[in-house]
């Protein structure tokens, strides 16, 4: 088993880097079912990576290295982050006391990137979305912080791995109403950290409240393929986290029922973000950090009802 | 090397900065050798002192080291060292040994005809004021030594003093540094007083074992104090005025270390005055808070780069005092993690920033020497002309925002990590609601933080050019670039090897906790953090390798494929110009919308109306809260209730001549009494 463990901890990871591209697909899907199409296929997303890879790019005479450098470390970034999300019972690659403030930090790197590059293109449109981004990311990150807080105090610990396993089966139920309270604030932590609807849209950039899609408007070829793959692991990332939290009861069970299990929550939540995204509208820009300072007040929430 | 031979050594590096300066004075004649010389004994010294440190390390076991200089019988002068002096004298020398060169570059391309004799007296005489702050016993010494570095500084920042805006700016320094000095001196008196002499051996050997009397207040006039140089935020307001009327090199000296020595001094305060009491925690903690967030806030609002850097200094300083309160509170709660974590942090941060803001406020001057400008609403594109000291400018920004893989990470890291230790070892207690404070005002602090500095590097190198240049900017020369390049290199391993970094700092760190009351025997667990930081840098240097591979991907996919050049797409665009750019204000103005009362913004503009509308125009601008709202309208008030004064003055001398015979009968009488 000792030897076997290494080998085991990678195998989410692996699955991860080649999954992440069908949720963005399982999203459209659902949108597709409520709107009565058929919509793309599931796998349209590795189309898309596939043809982008094999293209040349065409760059603004504007730019400069950094336009490549921001999609590039980017995808470095969310792939580090990777390294630190367990899968159920199944500690992460990477593990040590603190490893959930990491996380962050470097979600904020692959952030501070797409922002320089967006704004390396001299274009007024794109430096307005970076400024969004900006203004959105300072204030999401408190929330996420706090929300991570909350996850600590209900496992005990600054670890990632250790969290999640950390809940008795017994307590789960009674640490109800402070686990739904994260989970809300996971969620919309994670609408607004991919770019979804009622914060951004992704399907299109051409209105005012676009932030993410029109930062990348000059990417182009193998640069955007980056981006679309860097911003699945984004997805997958937060989804498995949420994943996480709503299969902790399922944590002693082993470690094959807990993937199956996980497997079914990260199908439920596309189809939650497919479902959001269907019924409701984007939110006006004036609105938007209204509901992240609400995301932060969950995960406050959940403390106080933890610490009672 | 004995503790004795190391002070030997200090005083040679003193020597250099001494007589050196003052030989930089006299040859002032001969311009282009005088500074030549002056920068050339700042190096030489800084580096002598350099080694007195590392031997000071590595001497390894706690030493105390005390020479006396009787001056007469009025009193006597003692320095020595230990390990937080050790600890701040190492920063200082560093930044002692970089700057001075940039200076010489800096100030040959700057050639005015002016004397730089002067200038060179005044920057050793700086080094020297700040190394006998960290050397002095006494606070005789101390003040003295206090005294010699705001004298010194203040002949820097007056550099160009035909500018009546550095005149101001100089005023302003003046008189800010001595109010400061004027707790101070209240402070040591005090002090003095309590525990009979002026050395602090005296201050050490009487210190109360309980809650000490008016300890609070002795804690009150330290923050008042020292906090006036460290730039604590309503006492900061000389902070952004000084530090952009100052040539670049001094004021990343005065920003990465002088403004330290006011942390130097409240953690030897924090030492004096006895067994802490938890309120001290909290205050500092609040301090920290607001100073970061305001400091940070003021910083994104602000079109002048060097101002832009002064206000994120203010910002740094919170932060490090969040740190210190988060280490106060770990002590006197006895929650050990988040002691160690708290003061490891701050330490930390407080060396990182030296380095980061170093590098910033170097490269910002080479971007003001190059492009002649300081406003960032002017520049633009400076990448494709400048790509060193836009590299260069890169790292420091991705520092400073606290992001992997460089060393601000490592500092803010510690301090999130003391504060969530601190919140979950008892989620109960009374201090928890202040570590969600302290989390969640940290994670918006690092937001802000990103979000100006996105905006200076963006506007600043990213782009096209906004506005024509007086002359086509290019990179500056090697004495510019090498400075920086060391700087970075700092950066890099302070990142990589912040293990060893923090282990080297325990007994500096053992000490300051010593000082709150700790009993001897629980020694900060500080093996704790070593895991968490050896796997931190281990993950920076795998982003670096991946970052590389990636690229080397990337380039080969892209080898024999066909890569275009265009214009700018941005949704078809046939022919964007430079002047359709965003501006730095409307990049920042989400953000700064709600806090519009707080930043006392302004915006000035003239509507279109009418059918044929003529040219309109809007402009936005901030002023320092606390200068405009607070301490003009004091300083006016206190002018209008001096003039009940003014009848005194008459200008007759026999009126003169009877206020000095009633003096002396006065005087006469109360010898009666």
């Amino acid at each position: 088993m000792n030897l076997l463990l290494p080998v085991l901890k990678i195998i989410p990871l692996l699955g991860a880097l080649l999954a992440a591209p069908l949720i963005p697909g399982l999203i459209n899907k659902v949108k597709a079912a409520f709107a009565g199409r058929r919509g793309p296929p599931v796998l349209q997303l590795y189309f898309d990576l596939f043809k982008l890879i094999q293209r040349g790019a065409v760059f603004s005479r504007t730019t400069t290295s950094i336009l490549s450098a921001g999609p590039l470390l980017s995808l470095v970034s969310a792939g580090f982050v990777l390294l630190f999300i367990p899968w159920g019972p199944l500690p992460a690659p990477l593990a040590f006391e603190g490893d959930l403030v990491l996380v962050v930090a470097l979600l904020g790197l692959g952030r501070f990137m797409t922002v320089i590059s967006a704004l390396d293109t001299g274009s007024s449109f794109e430096a307005m979305g970076a400024s969004r981004e900006v203004q959105f990311a300072a204030l999401t990150e408190p929330s996420l912080l706090l929300i991570l807080l909350a996850l600590a105090r209900m496992g005990n610990s600054l670890s990632l791995s250790t969290i999640f396993t950390a809940l008795p089966p017994d307590q789960f139920v009674a640490c109800g109403p402070a686990i739904l309270l994260v989970g809300i604030g996971l969620t919309i932590a994670l609408l607004v950290e991919n770019c979804r609807i009622p914060f951004d849209d992704p399907n299109t950039h051409l209105e005012l409240t676009m932030i993410h899609e029109v930062m990348v408007l000059d990417h182009t070829g193998p640069d955007l393929a980056l981006i679309l793959y860097g911003a699945s692991l984004k997805l997958w990332i937060m989804a498995l986290l949420l994943a996480n939290l709503f299969t902790a009861w399922a944590a002693q069970a082993g470690v094959l029922p807990a993937s199956v299990l996980i497997l079914v929550a990260l199908g439920l939540v596309a189809g939650l973000i497919g479902t959001i995204e269907s019924i409701t509208a984007r939110l006006r820009l004036v609105k938007i950090p209204q509901l992240l300072i609400g995301a932060g007040a969950c995960g406050i929430l959940a403390l106080f009802l933890l610490s009672r | 090397m004995t503790p004795d031979t190391i002070l030997a050594v200090f005083f040679c590096s003193l020597a250099f900065f001494v007589f050196g300066g003052i030989a930089a004075l006299i040859l002032s004649r001969f311009n282009t050798f005088a500074s030549f010389w002056g920068a050339g004994v700042a190096m030489g010294g800084s580096l002598i002192g350099l080694c007195a440190v590392s031997a000071g390390f590595a001497v390894g076991h706690p030493f105390q080291s005390v020479l006396r200089i009787p001056l007469g019988g009025f009193c006597t002068l003692h320095f020595g060292f230990d390990p937080l002096s050790l600890f701040f004298a190492g920063i200082t020398l560093l930044l002692g040994f970089v700057t001075p060169l940039y200076g010489l570059g800096y100030l040959r391309a700057h050639d005015d005809g002016k004397p730089a004799g002067p200038h060179w007296f005044c920057f050793n005489g700086l080094l020297a004021g700040m190394l006998l702050v960290f050397l002095a016993r006494d606070a005789v010494g101390f003040l003295i030594a206090w005294e010699l570095m705001a004298l010194t500084s203040l002949g820097l920042v007056l550099y160009n003093h035909e500018d009546r805006r550095v005149r101001q700016a100089g005023w302003l320094y003046l008189v800010a540094s001595h109010m400061g000095a004027a707790a101070l001196l209240l402070f040591f008196l005090m002090l003095a007083h309590d525990r009979g002499g002026f050395a602090f051996s005296a201050f050490m050997a009487h210190r109360p074992t309980g809650f000490a009397a008016h300890a609070n207040l002795l804690f009150l006039l330290a923050v008042l104090g020292f906090g006036t140089k460290a730039g604590f935020m309503p006492l900061h307001v000389w902070l952004p005025e000084a530090h952009p009327a100052a040539p670049s090199h001094v004021s990343a000296l005065m920003s990465a270390v002088m403004i330290k020595t006011g942390i130097y001094g409240l953690l030897r305060a924090l030492e004096w005055i006895g067994p802490w009491n938890p309120a001290w925690g909290w205050a500092l903690i609040f301090i920290g808070l607001s100073s970061g967030l305001l400091g940070a806030l003021f910083a994104l609002a602000n079109d002048d780069i060097k101002r832009l850097l002064a206000y994120s200094s203010i910002d740094n300083i919170g932060i490090l005092t969040l740190g210190i309160g988060i280490g106060v509170l770990g002590v006197t709660y006895h929650i050990p993690l988040m002691a160690a974590a708290g003061f490891a942090g701050a330490l930390l941060h407080l060396l990182n920033h030296a380095l980061f803001k170093g590098l910033l406020f170097l490269s910002a001057g080479a971007v003001y020497q190059a492009a002649g400008t300081r406003q960032i609403s002017r520049l633009g594109g400076l990448f494709k002309t400048m790509p060193r000291t836009a590299l260069c400018f890169l790292v420091g920004a991705v520092a400073i925002c606290a992001l992997p893989p460089l060393n601000g990470c490592v500092g803010e890291f510690l301090i999130y990590w003391g504060a969530f230790k601190g919140y979950l070892s008892n989620p109960t207690a009374p201090i928890a609601p202040l570590l969600i404070a302290v989390i969640a005002g940290l994670a918006l602090i690092g937001g802000l933080a990103v979000a100006t500095f996105a905006k200076t590097f963006g506007i600043v190198f990213l782009g096209e050019p906004r506005a024509p240049l007086a002359h086509a900017p290019r990179d500056p020369g090697l004495l510019l670039i090498i400075p920086m390049l060391i700087l970075v290199v700092a950066c890099f391993s302070v990142a990589l090897f912040a293990q060893r970094v923090v282990s080297g700092l325990s007994p500096v760190l053992t000490q300051i906790a010593a000082g709150g009351g700790a009993a001897p025997e629980t020694i900060l667990p500080l093996n704790a953090l070593f895991r968490p930081l050896t796997l931190l840098a281990t993950v920076f240097a795998l982003i670096l390798a991946a970052g590389l591979a990636l690229y080397l991907v990337r380039r080969r996919l892209l080898k024999n494929r066909p890569v275009a050049a265009g214009v700018t797409w941005d949704c078809g665009y046939a022919k964007p110009t430079s002047r359709m750019q965003y501006t730095p204000a409307s990049f920042a103005q989400p953000l700064l919308d709600p806090f519009t009362p707080l930043l006392n913004r302004r915006i000035f503009s003239r509507i279109p109306r009418a059918l044929f509308p003529k040219s309109s125009t809007l402009s936005t601008g901030s002023s320092d809260l606390f200068q405009t709202k607070f301490f003009i309208p004091l300083v006016r008030s206190l002018n209008r209730s001096m003039n009940l004064f003014r009848w005194l003055q008459t200008g007759r001398v026999q009126i003169y001549v009877l206020y000095i015979v009633i003096a002396l009968i006065g005087v006469i009488l109360w010898s009666f009494h």
